[in-house]
Formats: structure tokens, sequence, C-alpha cells
């Protein structure tokens, strides 16, 4: 089964050109590769450690963050993106602001997809380890060598293609594994009352795991250790409107659309398979939870005494699924960590390579010496995503680091977006500075806080005191993200008003919302228009959070 | 138009996917089921694979085929 997805890949591989023109495409794959690009096996595994960790209060990271930021981003957004000549966020930013604000951007963007392959490096060798026995450090080694390898040969030229079948390889393969599993826990009110013991044993009211807003009163009432208002604004506002507004992996996506139109619906399409993914990845989580929890030692136990949610799906993988189906199962999660790594290694080469070794060390040389500083970026990559795999480690779910890497490098890169595209006196050193603070108010509040039951160290408070202790590494993520925002914000702000402007309006065309022209779409059907579509997200988004309230 | 329409890779795959999966449930040792609750999840997921991956081939080939004159 491995053979064949390995086989099946390499032809795909040889028929690149099929995106590059990008006229023809038709909407649905251009949704799909919108989310395929975040589909990874990092969103798998992570959202399912959340939902075991957390409950299905994760879900707000679906019907809370990702769909109003999708509308967001399709309805305001896309037309400064799109009607811009920038080819990329941090181009978007050289534009909009100066050359330094787009060189800070490039920094943080790159430190950025050294832990995000890093994070996929640990989950596959952490699955290595479990399904075929190896030793940890010895898997660490074998997927840097691998994934090595299929940079150098050029395994990454058709990278949208091959997330579209990844999509489907991963829907395809992972919907066994949860009606098997709700099945065999007796459906819906099997899995209600199995979490009313996890929920009893941690302390909380029966329905902290199958509740997403009713225990959030106060902080302490709920597994995920956050109230409403720091739910909204850090993980809803800041985070979410960041990662799915600036993060040029998933925004140039949509760039590759055929029009204007056609790029502002594709994230408001991509709303729709994602608003129904939870159901995909962190059920399976909440199934892992339960059953370790009244069958017994379903979850290794870690170093820290805490479950290792992270093992939810590949536990879950080896439990349910027969030789067979347990290959396609193997063969999607495989996959997808080995183009996620690559992805994210390949994004570091090239913005080391060309947005900062070419632009402020180097300029000037020639084609061969890029390439091969490029190959030695790729090396380091690498070798830097090894030391990210190994700070994963310290973690008993990804998606606690990852979405703390995000709170770094979004949050605060959001505020400086939506002053550029919203407020046209904001200016080159105010987006830098505001940018810079950001960054620096954020290390600040994770070195001055701590979540429960952690000492200082890798999960904050390294500065010394920690002034705050929150319940959850999340909820520090959160608020982490929230002063972050709020840094960046005011700086940008206070430094614009006190520096001259250096961009004229006409250079600013296209830009900024308010020396941009309407898009006419008055002659569309109203059912077809961008608002129309988004406005639908939203009900339903909002009928599910009723649902599960 | 000399474009790969992305429907024909992955009907393909999943055709013979579903199809490998088909054999291997009737040709494999009931005993392995007894983890998946007693249901022979390789036939049965097997059928919903190459069913898909021939609803996308024929989606596919639909697409090919010239319009009919108006």
């Amino acid at each position: 089964m491995l053979g064949i997805g390995w086989a099946l890949r390499r032809f795909v591989r040889s028929s690149e050109d099929f995106f590059l023109s990008g006229r023809s495409i038709p909407a649905w794959i251009a949704g799909l590769a919108f989310i395929s690009a975040n589909l990874g096996a990092q969103e798998v595994i992570g959202m399912a450690a959340s939902g075991a960790k957390y409950g299905i209060m994760t879900s707000h990271f679906y019907w809370v963050g990702a769909m109003p930021a999708m509308v967001f981003v399709g309805l305001f957004m896309m037309p400064f993106y799109y009607g811009s000549r920038a080819r990329s966020v941090p181009e978007y930013l050289k534009l909009r602001f100066d050359e330094k604000t787009r060189g800070l951007n490039a920094i943080t963007f790159a430190i950025m997809t050294v832990f995000s392959s890093g994070i996929s490096m640990y989950a596959l060798a952490k699955l290595l380890e479990l399904v075929l026995g190896w030793n940890f450090h010895a898997s660490i080694v074998v997927t840097g060598v691998i994934v090595l390898a299929y940079i150098f040969l050029g395994g990454l030229r058709s990278a949208i293609y091959n997330e579209v079948l990844q999509f489907f390889l991963i829907v395809l393969g992972f919907l066994p594994l949860v009606l098997l599993g709700l099945k065999d826990i007796g459906g819906w009110e099997g899995l209600t009352s199995k979490l009313t013991v996890v929920a009893t044993n941690a302390g909380f009211e029966p329905g902290a795991w199958t509740h997403s807003w009713q225990y959030t009163g106060a902080p302490t009432s709920n597994p995920m250790g956050i109230e409403w208002f720091g739910l909204i604004m850090g993980l809803g506002f800041a985070m979410s409107f960041g990662y799915w507004c600036t993060d040029f992996l998933v925004v140039q996506r949509a760039m590759a659309a055929g029009s204007m139109t056609a790029a502002r619906r594709t994230p408001l399409i991509a709303a729709w398979p994602k608003m129904f993914m939870p159901l995909l990845v962190i059920l399976p989580g909440m199934l892992a939870i339960g059953l370790h929890a009244t069958r017994g030692g379903f979850l290794p136990i870690g170093s820290d005494g805490h479950p290792n949610y992270n093992l939810a799906i590949p536990m879950l993988l080896a439990h349910y699924l027969p030789t067979g189906l347990l290959g396609l199962g193997l063969t999607a999660l495989m996959a997808s960590f080995m183009s996620g790594m690559a992805g994210n290694v390949t994004a570091f080469n090239t913005v080391w390579t060309y947005d900062i070794y070419q632009t402020y060390i180097r300029p000037g040389q020639t084609d061969r010496h890029y390439l091969r500083v490029g190959h030695g970026a790729t090396v380091f990559g690498i070798l830097a995503s090894v030391v990210a795999a190994y700070a994963a480690t310290r973690f008993n779910n990804i998606n606690d680091i990852l979405q703390l890497v995000f709170s770094f490098v979004n949050g605060p890169l959001f505020a400086t977006f939506l002053l550029g595209m919203f407020w046209k006196r904001s200016t080159g050193h105010g987006a830098f500075c505001g940018l810079l603070t950001g960054t620096i108010t954020a290390a600040l509040h994770y070195g001055l806080t701590l979540p429960q039951g952690a000492g200082p160290g890798i999960h904050g408070g390294f500065l010394g005191t920690a002034l705050h202790i929150y319940p959850s590494e999340m909820a520090l993520n959160f608020w982490t993200a929230i002063f972050a925002w709020t840094g960046c914000f005011i700086t940008t702000i206070v430094v614009s008003l006190l520096t001259r402007r250096t961009k004229t309006d006409e250079e600013l065309r296209g830009l900024v919302y308010s020396l941009t022209p309407r898009i006419d779409e008055g002659h569309m059907p109203w059912y077809k228009r961008p608002v129309t579509l988004g406005i639908a997200v939203l009900v339903v988004s909002a009928i599910l959070n009723v649902i599960f309230w | 138009m000399m474009q790969l329409d992305l429907r024909i890779p992955i009907g393909g795959m999943f055709t013979i996917f579903g199809f490998v999966l088909i054999v291997y449930g009737l040709v494999s040792d009931p005993a392995i089921y007894q983890r998946s609750l007693g249901i022979n999840v390789n036939l049965w997921w097997g059928l919903v694979l190459l069913v898909f991956g021939l609803a996308m081939l024929a989606l596919a080939y639909r697409a090919t085929r010239p319009k009919p004159p108006v």
C-alpha cells in the first residue's frame, strides 16, 4: 500500500505544469488548495491532541477562529493582495511600507518555518517509533535524511497539486477511523458519558469536555483555562486573523486564482470543508481520551506525568485499523508529514536566500553562488528543525507549541496589516517599530508568565519571576497574542504620527482601502457574490457554535 | 487545452486503492478484523474508495466531451 502511494506520487509529480497557468482552475480546487496548505499531519495530530487535552473547546479554532478570519480575508484583504503587484506577503510589506519592515518579517517568517518543520519532524519520528518500533533519535535522523533527499531531488515543484491529493488522502484515510471509534464507544451519547468521567477526574463540571461555551465564564472552570474574552480576542481575533490573513503559504494559494472575484471566493469556498474538519480531527482526540479514562491506559504517559496527547491519532490507528486500511492511514500521515516538512524547509531556503542573503548580505552575485547558498540553507534548515523537534518533545500537545509560535509571529503582524491596509497615514518607520515592539512584547509576556504546573524554561517564565500563572499552555498562548497585537498596534500608531509619510497617495493606490477603487459586483446574481457567501459561512458557524454550546 | 484535470489522478489513485483493498478484504484472514469490531473494513471502505474514484473519473470524462451544438 505504501509502495502504491509512492509510485502514484511520482507519477503525479511529473505533470507539474498544472497549476502554474492558473487559468481554468475550478473553484473547488483553488478552495481545497487553500485549506490543504494547512491541513497537514500537523493539524491532524495537533488538533486531535487538543481535542483530547481540552475537549470540544478546541472547535473554537474553527468556528470562532478560522471561519470569521477566512471571511475577512476573502471580503476585505484579498482585494489588496490580489490587486497589488505583490507576489508574496513580505513583498506586500515592501510595497506598502519599506524595505526594513519586509526584512524583519522575512526573519520572523524564517524562524516560524523552522519551528513548523521541526514539529512535523517530531510527530513523524514519534509515529515511526510507535508503528515500526524504531528508536526516537534514529527516527529523527532518518526523517532528516529523507527530507533532504526529497528536496534535493526536486520533490516540491508542484506543491499545490500534491496538497489537494493529500487532502483527499487524509479525509478518506481517517474517516473510517472516526466511524469505527464512534461505533465502538456507543455513538455521541456513549462519548458524552465517557467524557463525563474525564471531566470529573480532572476536577471540572461533568460537561466540561463536551460544551464549547458553557463553562467559559471563568478561566478555572474549563480545561482550556481561558474565559470568553481571552478566547474571542486572543484566539479569534489576534491569532486566527493573524494566521489566515498574513500567512503567506496560505494566502498565496488564493493569489493563484484566475480573477479578482475568484481569488476572493477562494477562502469563502474553502471555509465549507474547513467548517466540518473538527469531525475528522477533534473528535478522534475526544474518543481517545474517553477510551483512555474508561478502559485504562489507552495513551502512553509522558515524562511529565500527563498522557502524551500527541499519540491520540497514532494509537487509534493501531487500535482499530487492520492490515490494509492501516496502510492507507499511515500513507496519508507520512505523505503529509514529508511534504509539510519539505514545504517549510523550502520556504525557509527561499526566504533566507532571496529575501535576506541576496537583499542584505551579498547582493549582485552569480546565480550559481545563490544556488550554493540555497543548498546550504536547506541543510541548515533541516539541522535547525532537528533542534525544534527536540523542543517539541517537551510539549504533550504539539498544538500548544505551534500556537505559541503563531502568537509571536502572526499576532503582531496582523496589527501591522490592519493598519497598513485601512489607515493610509501609517508609515514605514511606524510599521517597523510596531512589529519589533509586538514581538518583544510577546517575548516579555512569555518570559514573565507560566502555565500551571510548569517550571521556568521552555514553557515560559524564563525571565525569573512569574507574574501570572495561567491554567494552561493554550491560555498563555492566547494572551501572548493579545499582548503582542496590542503592543504592535499602539506602537505603530504612535510612531506613525511622529514620523512623516514617505509614500504618496499615488504609490499607495491598490494597497490601502481608502485609495483603492471599489470592486463593482452589481452585475453578478446576488447568490454568487462573495458577500453573500461570506454571510452564509458566518451564519452556519454561528449555528454550529449554538449546537455545541 | 493541454492542462491535466486534477480529477484524473485523484480518481485513478482512489480507484486503484479501492480495488486493492477490496481484493485484500476478500482474501484476508477474518481474524484480523477483530480489532475493527468484526467488520471487514478493508472490503467496505475499499468499496467506498472505488465508488469515489470512479465518480471522479466520470466527472473528468464528462468534462472532456465536446459540448453538444446548440
